[in-house]
């Protein structure tokens, strides 16, 4: 780069200014006001309210007119649309205002109606209408049109809202779901790669209406363009000529390419084909063209050669616009792509990487919605103009009214089908996804947090290419290094960091206006010789050429300056590709970025003072952006800037200075302390644990019914915090507590990450937790007359009480709140009439016969109602919902982990006594193994241990930000001046022989997890059980009671071992032994010693064989095959 | 190891490590135990006794009897705790069981000596193996108005204390005991949070059990013990170096005093209260200048009464038990 040369001989002149950057105290303040407005969820919560206030309203303008091929003069014209805030439907067309938690109670949708105004023909007369329903839009928590935005805390608590949830998702069917951002390649963009053939150019273009993908590509040393609305690759010569540039020299100008003779070939094909004119290329494209499967009759039927230029028009390289079939912009496009692919075969360093992250776009809930409801209202146009061709030829008594078929469910279901099932069906462009949407992990308040921050990659899992697995340079500061799950998702599942925020779609003109203002120039007034002349740049806006540029800098910087005065929007950036000679702008929507302080003339232009007032609540971080200290960096510019890390690093050239370093984790590898002395796999180990902790899900937690809820009796705060966790509130809501942990081995109990932990400990409550579960029961109505219905409890006559199975019923059927619950108890005794299906007879339904199906606990464990909820669904039929409680005190074989990625199973409870004891007379919570360390080199859980054990003795918290956090020797200073060892290594004596042990013992408290997984829910024996009824095996699996299978390798083992009997034993006898009757004679089965086939028992013996075997043989039998048995005995 | 001039066994205090001289003198266990000789050595002082602390010395006696005590002390002497929690009713958000665990880990006042074990689960509870309680109380608006926003003054019995719960004296009981005498030791502590129309009804029962059923049965918070510590200077450490080595013990172990010369030079005034820091081993330059050493037959024992028995009583029980332990086993033995 030229600059930087200039830029070094300052450098002597300016050194003394720059020893004056100070650091910028508290600087990190900047993102608690950065999470205030954008960040984590609201990317979310900004995409979908574009989409609802601004997005849905184009797209009913694209689509605004209905018309009807029957009669000419109907018409539907909306002429506005508006998404209204959620309510429900109370039945008699009267609805009220729902809150989210009432959906999540009552098992419904949190849905706000859509409404158009519409203008439309009655007969003869112009009708129109307001406020018509045409369906309802599940809203997301959170956004413009939900009642939870802009409310305090108290508002929230009186909705039951919890304050700290982040919002960000849907409630559908009273689930939570969550659409996860989507990675793909941008649109619209060239990528030069390299294929089968050789070096290709792609483009997929995509438009409102088209999706289309367009190669240019070199095959045996010619230029061909691929589209696979074409059966074969066209050269790329008919293409240039089909637009209209018919002359070879003006074909080569455009191009640029200074060597002829690669480019000669291809022209020659041209001549060859005796193509000469517009129209030949053309014809000869027409003759090229993909059969259409269908003729549409209505249009007219075009020429092959107007279809052609239709199509060159439209579909190729779509995006590109065309007006009155004026080419030359495509051309012109056409011709950068074909200069990409000759550059790139000269030099490789020409070629795309498909995983940098500038050619990535993220796709949010919004976008995503928003294909769902162009679709969707495209079909229900569709439906109604079908309707309308129907309906208006014949002849009726009453006028057509369209209003009548206008139905809102079409919009509603498909809307909430698709958020509920995740499948992404979009018909025109035939894209079909599975598993956009996912449920909301609510096992604890940052595995919901991790979910809304949860970034999908659209690649195939199962595919093994490292590529877009491995850690991009590109991903820094975007997308957080540590937070990707393990096996066959790793790396494709990736997390935004703190900072990241996603951008949505600004509007183009304003910056085609600014560009033409600073000297861009029309692409059309120019020659092909100028645009490849030395120091012209073409310009790129979103992927269409604007015009040329002779004075990039000069562009760059207007674009800036006027970005950073507000002029433009923040999100807009611009940067120039010197390999290319291009100048992209880009303010499409889905681009990663992310705030910097802005550094001129080796100066920050942050400074203490605007901390302070930032401290003080004068400045908010939209001042910062406004005043031009703060801008936002996509990928792309963050490759055109020089960004110190720290202060220190400032140079004359640095052109942006980072916020807090911190920020380049995520949510949850943000709550690891000291993560930058830990090896990085355990960082990933925990955040994929953090998710799995139990302790607070949220404020409401307790108003909650959800299927599975996990929670801490006494959750603590973490004793080394972090910025991160102080700035997304686990300290407020936290997952787990801080245990004492000697580091020593105990016993043999500790073997493998195997803790001990002190039954005293447990006793006051360590690692207790609560367990929910609901159990539901809806009440249906059916369509004749009848209804489920629930009875009292059932009466022994000899006692006159409640039989045993029904102790616990109320007198109305359901069980009542605190009671304790056994195994097999009936909760809600409720029964189904036995025809439900046929329409009621003559007879009335006083003598419907019932069947019993009641609700039953199912848990060798017990447990207590907590309460029971008795409501209606949206359906109108009966909900009632019982939460069911557990108390659990940790046991051998439950995981605890700390937030290291060290995860260990309880190995043994010890009692207080034969704990080790200090000179303290402390005693540890847990024994923790110190194996566990060398290997894993978890340092950052050894500084935790220091920090924690100074911050007790202080009274204070110690900070374990990443990056950052307080210094080892701070800390030891600190245990030094409270008389503590300054290693933290403690005297301590053994408390079963009573002497002192021979190695002093590091010590101190450590933030332990207890993790989801407990014994109690999957020890599993069993000696007799339940067996499949069709092969007679035992079942299969904890929850059916079913046997432990002896596999094929220990099958293997036995049979190398020559266990005959034992493998007879286990195979057969302990699992489907059958006695069957077999005639010797004609080697079928028989059965009662009676061979059918030969009608005489007299051959017939008694066998015993797996009754798998015999069904195998009946079922042969059944299909025509006989298998015949020979049977001889054994001793012969 | 001629840095000390008696016989006495030390462990000593390396930097990275503790080497013990094992116990050679005859123990319990030895044949060549002789009790008189016993007698003599052995000692007890009293160094500290407060209301529930008590600190005492343990002079020329074995680790393993000691360590007897303490265990006794933690797991075997019993008390009383609430065991059995009747809900009656409980409105309020915290869950019953955790209710019941709050209310098990309060320590009772009343003096387990008084009190029988519980032998058989499903008998009834008798005036002489259990005390009932009963928690009874209401949470309602305060009526008088006031313009606070604080919980305290907006409601009544918002806070649920220890002091709240209500002896009910069952057959002569209350001839025996006042309710100051069986009561929780502590009336402050928060058993739960409540809010308007949230309700408590429960009837407790305490009964006896030891540390060794669930630790709220333990009559001590803690009871350990720790060697006494030695130090000894090996050599003079005077100036800036003494008042370095000062910091790295606990306050009192070195004074600093003023010799003939003038110079500031290093004593040690009493190791005792040293806990062991073995913060001079950071310095290279008093590194060699000290030796940390513990002796091996002199305890400090501390008791960290709960508040049910004063801490003294608690040792005796548990010397007590062990004596009622040993004669059972001659018992067994004989048998």
């Amino acid at each position: 780069m030229g600059e930087i040369k200039t830029a070094h001989s300052n450098k002597i002149l300016s050194d003394d200014m720059l020893k004056s950057v100070k650091e910028i105290e508290d600087k990190w303040k900047l993102v608690p006001a950065f999470l205030k407005i954008k960040g984590l969820v609201k990317q979310h919560i900004d995409s979908f309210n574009y989409f609802i206030n601004v997005e849905i309203k184009k797209i009913v303008d694209a689509n605004n007119k209905v018309t009807c091929d029957a009669d000419p003069l109907f018409y539907i014209k909306y002429t506005n649309v508006y998404v209204g805030m959620p309510d429900v439907d109370e039945g008699f067309n009267i609805s009220k205002r729902t809150t989210p938690h009432e959906c999540r109670l009552r098992d419904m949708t949190y849905s706000a109606p859509i409404t158009v105004d519409i203008e439309y023909t009655r007969g003869n007369q112009r009708v129109s209408r307001t406020g018509l329903l045409i369906g309802k839009m599940p809203i997301m928590l959170r956004s413009s049109n939900c009642i939870l935005s802009n409310k305090s805390e108290y508002e929230l608590a009186k909705m039951n809202e919890c304050p700290l949830d982040p919002g960000g998702y849907f409630i559908v069917k009273g689930q939570e779901k969550v659409i996860l951002i989507q990675e793909q390649i941008s649109k619209n963009r060239m990528i030069v790669e390299e294929s089968k053939y050789g070096i290709q150019c792609q483009v997929t273009s995509s438009t409102h209406e088209k999706k289309s993908r367009t190669f240019v590509f070199a095959k045996a040393g010619k230029y061909y363009l691929g589209h696979n609305m074409f059966t074969d690759a066209i050269s790329i010569s008919i293409v240039f000529k089909a637009m209209g540039i018919l002359s070879d020299q003006e074909i080569c100008q455009m191009v640029g390419i200074t060597d002829l003779r690669k480019f000669t070939p291809t022209l020659e094909e041209c001549h060859t084909l005796k193509i000469y004119t517009q129209e030949a290329a053309l014809r000869h494209l027409g003759s090229k063209l993909v059969a259409k499967r269908y003729v549409s009759s209505v249009s007219k039927i075009k020429t092959p050669w107007d279809e052609a230029r239709d199509l060159l028009a439209t579909t190729v390289l779509a995006h590109i616009p065309v007006e009155e079939y004026n080419f030359r912009n495509k051309a012109v496009y056409l011709a950068h792509m074909l200069k990409r692919v000759i550059e790139a075969q000269l030099n490789k360093n020409a070629l795309d990487d498909r995983d940098y992250y500038g050619n990535k776009r993220l796709e949010l809930a919004g976008s995503l919605l928003s294909l769902m409801f162009e679709d969707v209202f495209k079909r229900f146009n569709w439906e109604l103009k079908s309707i309308a061709e129907k309906t208006i030829p014949k002849i009726r008594a009453t006028q057509f009214d369209v209003i009548k078929y206008m139905r809102s469910d079409l919009i509603t279901t498909c809307l909430v089908f698709a958020i509920s099932t995740g499948n992404w069906t979009i018909k025109r462009f035939r894209m079909e996804r599975q598993g956009v949407t996912q449920v909301l992990s609510r096992l604890s308040y940052i595995s919901a947090l991790g979910m809304m921050t949860r970034v999908n990659s659209q690649f195939e899992k199962t595919r093994k290419v490292s590529g877009p697995r491995s850690l991009q340079p590109s991903q820094w500061g975007m997308l957080c290094p540590s937070d990707t799950p393990e096996g066959e998702a790793c790396g494709l599942v990736k997390n935004l960091a703190l900072m990241t925020h996603i951008t949505t779609e600004v509007d183009e003109y304003p910056l085609i206006r600014l560009a033409n203002n600073t000297g861009v120039i029309d692409i059309n007034t120019v020659s092909g010789d100028f645009m490849n002349a030395r120091d012209v740049y073409v310009v790129f806006l979103n992927g269409c050429i604007i015009g040329l540029v002779k004075n990039y800098k000069r562009l760059i910087g207007w674009f800036r300056l006027m970005r950073r005065n507000g002029f433009i929007s923040g999100y807009v950036s611009i940067y120039p590709n010197h390999l290319h000679r291009c100048v992209y702008i880009s303010s499409d929507g889905g681009r990663l970025c992310r705030p910097y302080i802005i550094v001129e003339k080796g100066k920050p232009l942050v400074t203490k003072e605007h901390i302070q007032d930032l401290e003080m609540g004068i400045r908010s971080f939209e001042d910062f952006l406004h005043d031009g200290l703060v801008e936002f960096l996509d990928v792309n510019e963050e490759n055109d800037s020089f960004i110190a890390c720290y202060e220190k690093d400032i140079t004359i050239q640095t052109t942006h200075l980072e916020i807090a370093t911190f920020t380049l984790l995520g949510v949850c590898a943000g709550l690891v302390p000291y993560p930058h002395h830990n090896q990085s796999p355990r960082n990933t180990y925990q955040c994929a644990m953090g998710k799995q902790a139990m302790g607070t899900i949220g404020y409401n937690q307790r108003n909650r019914m959800d299927t599975l809820l996990y929670n801490l009796v006494y959750p603590q705060a973490p004793m080394v915090k972090s910025r991160t966790i102080e700035l997304i509130n686990f300290d407020k809501l936290p997952a787990g507590q801080n245990a004492t942990v000697a580091v020593m081995s105990y016993s043999g109990y500790d073997i493998e990450d195997a803790l001990i932990i002190n039954k005293a400990s447990i006793d006051r409550g360590f690692g207790r937790c609560l367990v929910y579960r609901n159990s539901k029961c809806i009440l249906k109505r059916y369509a004749n007359q009848t209804y489920d219905r629930i009875q009292g409890p059932l009466i022994d006559t000899t006692t006159n009480k409640p039989i045993w199975k029904h102790n616990i019923l109320d007198n109305d059927g359901i069980v009542s709140p605190g009671e304790s619950v056994e195994n097999r108890q009936v909760l809600i005794n409720k029964s189904v009439p036995v025809i439900s299906s046929a329409p009621p007879g003559g007879s009335s339904t006083s003598s419907v016969e019932y069947r019993d199906v009641p609700v039953c606990y199912k848990n060798t464990e017990p447990s207590y109602i907590e309460k029971v909820m008795v409501s209606t669904n949206e359906e109108d039929a009966g909900l009632i919902k019982i939460l069911l409680r557990q108390t659990r005190r940790p046991e051998i074989g439950d995981k605890f982990s700390s937030r290291h990625g060290q995860k260990g199973v309880v190995g043994l409870v010890v009692e207080q006594e034969d704990m080790p004891f200090n000179e303290y007379g402390i005693c540890p919570d847990i024994i923790m193994n110190p194996h566990g360390f060398p290997s894993r080199m978890t340092v950052g859980k050894l500084i935790e241990l220091l920090a924690g054990k100074a911050g007790l003795l202080e009274g204070k918290f110690h900070y374990g930000t990443a990056f950052g956090g307080s210094k080892v020797e701070d800390v030891s200073e600190e245990l030094i001046k409270h008389g503590f060892n300054y290693q933290g290594k403690d005297f301590f004596y053994s408390g079963i022989t009573g002497e002192c042990l021979q190695a002093y013992i590091y010590s101190g408290p450590v933030y332990y997890q207890k993790l989801k997984h407990m014994v109690q829910d999957k020890m599993h024996a069993r000696a007799r059980g339940p067996r499949a009824v069709l092969t007679r095996q035992p079942t299969e699996g904890r929850s059916r009671d079913g046997g432990l299978r002896l596999g094929e390798m220990e099958r293997d083992c036995l049979i190398g071992y020559g266990a005959s009997m034992m493998l007879v034993e286990r195979l057969m006898v302990s699992s489907d032994q059958c006695e069957v009757d077999v005639c010797n004679k004609c080697g079928r089965l028989g059965y009662c010693s009676w061979c059918n086939s030969c009608k005489s028992s007299v051959e017939v013996s008694t066998i015993t064989m797996p009754y798998a075997c015999k069904l195998l043989l009946t079922e042969l039998q059944a299909m025509n095959i006989t298998a015949r048995l020979t049977l001889t005995h054994y001793c012969q | 190891m001629n840095t000390f001039k008696d016989d006495k066994q030390r462990a000593i205090l390396k930097e990275h490590k503790v080497i013990q001289s094992l116990a050679t003198g005859p123990t319990v266990f030895d044949e060549t135990f002789d009790l008189g000789n016993f007698k003599k050595k052995f000692g007890i002082v009293v160094v500290r006794y407060e209301h529930y602390e008590i600190e005492f010395d343990l002079i020329g006696i074995h680790p393993s009897l000691v360590n007897a005590f303490r265990r006794l002390i933690l797991s075997d002497v019993p008390s009383m705790a609430i065991e059995k929690v009747h809900v009656y009713n409980n409105t309020t958000i915290i869950q019953d069981e955790v209710l019941a665990h709050r209310l098990g880990l309060i320590p009772l006042k009343a003096d387990a000596r008084l009190f029988e074990y519980r032998t058989n689960e499903n008998a009834d509870y008798t005036d002489n193996d259990s005390l009932e309680f009963e928690l009874k109380i209401k949470c309602t608006f305060n009526k008088e108005l006031n313009n606070s926003s604080c919980a305290d003054d907006l409601y009544k019995n918002n806070n649920v204390y220890s002091k709240h719960i209500k002896w009910l004296p069952r057959g002569n009981q209350l001839k025996l005991y006042k309710e100051i005498d069986v009561g929780p030791i502590h009336d402050d502590i928060l058993i739960a949070k409540m809010r308007p129309g949230h309700e408590l009804d429960l009837k407790l029962i305490a009964v006896k059990s030891c540390g060794r059923d669930h630790a709220k049965f333990s009559p001590v918070a803690t009871a350990f013990y720790r060697l006494l510590p030695e130090i000894k200077l090996t050599r003079q450490v005077e100036g800036e170096a003494a008042e370095r080595l000062q910091k790295c013990f606990s306050p009192g172990v070195i004074a600093i005093e003023k010799n003939e010369a003038g110079k500031q030079i290093a004593t040690v005034r009493n190791a005792r209260y040293d806990m062991s820091s073995r913060n001079v081993y950071r310095y290279e330059d008093l590194k060699d200048a000290v030796v940390l050493s513990k002796i091996q037959d002199h305890f400090i024992f501390t008791i960290e009464s709960v508040g049910a028995m004063s801490s003294d009583v608690i040792f005796k029980e548990a010397v007590g038990l062990l004596k009622k332990k040993c004669l059972c086993l001659l018992e067994e033995l004989q048998t």
